[in-house]
């Protein structure tokens, strides 16, 4: 039953990805992408990790699609604004590429010989909450600092606009 | 129980999807969406990895990583407008 559900779930993600990849509406993209989000949310789920499953559908596959399918409402553009080609920018990717493939088979040959911990973790509200304001209290206050910085900055943003 | 190298696996998967997404993909919106799909893909490695390592940390990482992302999400959809709008 997990399995099925695994490789379901698994599928339905790439899948999905995909289809972002090929579709070139941008909406379209846009609910693809919260395909991929729930299904990465119901398998956060199955790794026993219920809060952040929650916390997944929530603010992923809710708010912050949401955003992007309200800003594609209010620009409608359907193909964009083309970027300005750059030579070194293929020079660039193509050993980017190089570094990233073998990083990844590093990493995958290091995934094999995870240890299988067969005990349940406890990961409710409560335990995480408790860790979120003991040893994560300086990182959550930074983060409120964050916050703030990208509100401020996305108001000093919209009120350049209206000068111009 | 499944073992974590698959989620592993799916989770490099999605990256390298993302990756290539972002590098195929002309409009900055969708490039922005396949930003978040690598961010989603570190998620899982995160969430796997604090399952077989038996710690909540990981999970404490994710919830900051989310933050993260939906902070940023303000700012670029307003670069982006201004953009747009000299554009």
């Amino acid at each position: 039953m997990g399995y099925f559900l695994f490789f379901l779930l698994a599928a339905l993600c790439v899948g999905s990805v995909l289809g972002m990849i090929i579709s070139k509406n941008q909406a379209y993209n846009a609910l693809f992408l919260i395909v991929a989000f729930a299904s990465l949310g119901g398998l956060f789920g199955l790794l026993e990790a219920p809060f952040i499953a929650v916390v997944q559908i929530i603010i992923y596959a809710g708010a912050i699609m949401v955003l992007f399918i309200f800003v594609i409402m209010m620009i409608n553009i359907r193909t964009g604004i083309p970027p300005e080609k750059k030579k070194w920018t293929l020079y660039l990717s193509l050993g980017l590429a190089v570094v990233l493939i073998i990083e990844l088979i590093v990493a995958i040959k290091a995934a094999f010989t995870l240890p299988v911990s067969t005990e349940t973790l406890e990961a409710g509200p409560v335990s995480l909450g408790r860790l979120l304001f003991t040893k994560y209290l300086y990182p959550f206050e930074i983060t409120s600092i964050l916050i703030i910085a990208a509100l401020v900055g996305a108001i000093v943003l919209v009120k350049k606009k209206e000068k111009v | 129980m499944i073992p974590a190298n698959y989620f592993m696996i799916l989770s490099v998967i999605l990256f390298v999807l993302g990756a290539v997404a972002f590098f195929i993909k002309r409009d900055l919106i969708t490039m922005f969406m396949s930003v978040e799909v690598m961010l989603n893909a570190a998620n899982l490695a995160f969430i796997a990895l604090t399952r077989s390592a038996h710690s909540l940390d990981g999970q404490v990482i994710v919830f900051f990583i989310i933050t993260v992302a939906a902070a940023e999400q303000k700012k670029t959809i307003k670069t982006e407008d201004i953009k747009l709008m000299k554009g």
